[in-house]
């Protein structure tokens, strides 16, 4: 089957997860069919080296003004005439901001069916597991065509394997969207480089007993060790202590880091489905019922405020060495 | 003006999902319903605009069973002005382009000047309507919005994105807007507020009261749940406890580093 698979890149920087997506549409052509990979943004010619060896045939490059900064209607155009150029049966995105917005103006644009945040596809590239729930269960999906399909994987769960391709670039006609309705101004950039819940290989992630917002700080320091980012719970969130983008659980992120810590949470049901799925789980709580301690790899009964700092200090010594 | 909010009736978040014997359903027998989390912060906003410009109508409407009938409700008890169930029954197979098509019948009818509704329902996830909805209608949509505000010449709208960083968007409408959590604090229903809201003008209807046909609704719904599984359990862990904290402490990182490898 012919495989289209849309490369995000911000900023002219391809998103890491592109090459989990590429050696995912390799294995799905086989070996015979055609994968090809689609860049939209703005001077971005130089990506399509960092695409060779990783088993895409071509390259097909949207650049123009007009794309040089996210925007789901234009974006969609550019997007919509490399579905109508190549005319793939499959079309494979990351379960990203990005990937999220867009993956569902494509899919009613073409009338074609959607199933995204995938954890497995078969060889056909026609039944699929996915989260629901925040994951409390999984979804046995499967599409009921064979023609052009939409899908995005959930990142950091598919390999990233390099494989043969020459990656062609080949210039997409792109007309220009002035009359869109909708406009980006900008992206307002944070001051912190952390990688978000969602992508971050580890997470230190604090409840309601931190306290105050100003405690947050014990464990700001922890993940900076360990290059972790910093995450909540609903009740440490809704207290004040922690922004709504920090929230891990069902009404907030969905996360699947390799090493998740979780100090001073009790383990709510809606917090455990949405770190479950992490592979090595810690857990620091006075209570030796927490919920929390059901799910955790290793678990300290302890007063979060004595055992972090001196899990920071360890970590530090081990970093350094 | 008018505005449309549409919303969907979700498992309360305490809720353990029940599979059926033959893991083919959800067993919904116990479960209690909600307006789904995000859903209500779309109704809010939607009263927020109705409070600076009158006249302003907003129309709450749901595609579900007629049970989410109450969820309406509960949005005209906020303060909203009149209620529509699109009943589903026997259209249970749709998926989400179908429901979109659904959607935006209702939308052609009602034909507001903006629509809100919750970034992504809390049962299936998906985050797929708002923005499907919005491409059947040719309109734009921001999704996970968590701040907009009127300009002299249509909205600003700020959506979320990695890492907490903010997309900042002018858009004219008609347009479709998720919200997301920190766009504003929803009110609480008060008493007087469901006595009225029994009153307010509330509509059932059948697709085919939009002129849809079930057939080709079923024909765009090209994807399909199999069947459910419960995520592996996770093997037991090794929990300290009575020992010194440094002891313990060094312990886990001990295992973390030659038994789980992580750092």
């Amino acid at each position: 089957m012919k495989v289209l698979v849309f490369c995000e890149q911000r900023d002219a920087k391809l998103k890491s997860n592109v090459f989990e997506l590429l050696s995912a549409a390799r294995r799905l052509a086989g070996s015979s069919a055609e994968v090809c990979a689609l860049v939209v943004g703005e001077n971005i010619s130089s990506l399509t080296a960092e695409l060779k060896g990783w088993g895409c045939d071509t390259v097909l490059v949207a650049d123009h003004s007009d794309l040089g900064i996210y925007n789901v209607l234009s974006y969609a155009q550019a997007f919509a005439s490399a579905v109508t150029e190549f005319a793939p049966e499959l079309v494979l995105g990351i379960a990203s901001p990005m990937g999220r917005d867009l993956f569902p103006r494509l899919a009613a644009r073409f009338k074609a069916p959607l199933l995204t945040d995938l954890l497995a596809i078969d060889a056909e590239g026609k039944s699929a597991t996915k989260p629901m729930y925040a994951g409390k269960i999984l979804a046995e999906s499967c599409f009921t065509t064979d023609a052009l399909r939409f899908a995005t994987l959930r990142p950091n769960v598919f390999a990233a394997e390099a494989s043969e391709g020459a990656a062609n670039p080949k210039p997409l006609a792109f007309a220009g969207s002035s009359d869109n309705p909708l406009k980006t101004l900008k992206i307002t950039k944070l001051a912190s480089q952390e990688a978000d819940l969602t992508e971050a290989s580890s997470i230190v992630s604090g409840g309601r007993s931190l306290g105050s917002a100003d405690n947050f700080a014990i464990l700001r320091e922890c993940a900076q060790v360990i290059g972790a980012s910093v995450g909540a719970s609903r009740a440490a969130v809704d207290s004040g202590y922690a922004s709504h983008d920090m929230q891990v659980g069902q009404t907030g992120k969905t996360v699947n880091p390799s090493l998740y810590v979780a100090c001073g949470i009790s383990g709510s049901i809606q917090h455990l489905a949405g770190m479950r799925t992490a592979k090595t789980i810690v857990a620091i709580n006075t209570d030796p019922d927490a919920p929390i301690f059901s799910v955790a790899s290793y678990g300290i009964v302890a007063d979060l405020f004595e055992a972090v700092p001196i899990l920071t200090q360890k970590l530090g010594k081990i970093v350094e060495d | 003006m008018k505005i449309v909010v549409l919303l969907k009736q979700t498992p309360d978040t305490e809720t353990q999902v029940q599979l059926s014997d033959d893991k083919k359903t959800i067993d919904h027998s116990a479960t209690k319903f909600i307006v789904n989390p995000y859903d209500e912060y779309a109704i809010e906003e939607a009263l927020k605009i109705k409070e600076g410009n009158s006249p302003c109508e907003v129309v709450v409407a749901t595609f579900g069973p007629a049970a989410s009938k109450e969820r309406v409700v509960r949005a005209l008890a906020m303060g909203a002005d009149r209620g529509i169930v699109i009943e589903n029954t026997e259209y249970e197979s749709l998926d989400a382009l179908g429901i979109s098509h659904v959607l935006a019948a209702l939308l052609t009818k009602e034909g507001p000047d903006m629509v809100f509704c919750g970034k992504q329902a809390i049962d299936d996830d998906n985050m797929h309507v708002p923005t499907m909805t919005a491409e059947l209608m040719g309109w734009p949509s921001i999704n996970v919005v968590t701040s907009m505000s009127k300009q002299d010449d249509g909205w600003q709208v700020e959506r979320e994105i990695e890492g907490g960083q903010k997309e900042v968007y002018a858009v004219k409408g008609p347009f479709i807007v998720g919200a997301h959590k920190s766009l504003n604090q929803p009110r609480y229903v008060a008493v007087p507020g469901i006595m009225r809201a029994k009153r307010k003008p509330f509509d059932l209807l059948k697709p085919s009261d939009l002129g849809l046909d079930r057939a080709e609704l079923e024909a765009v719904s090209k994807t399909r749940i199999e069947s459910y599984t419960y995520p592996p359990a996770k093997p037991k862990g090794q929990i300290f406890q009575g020992e010194s904290v440094e002891v313990m402490v060094d312990k886990v990182v001990k295992l973390l580093r030659e038994e789980a490898k992580v750092i």
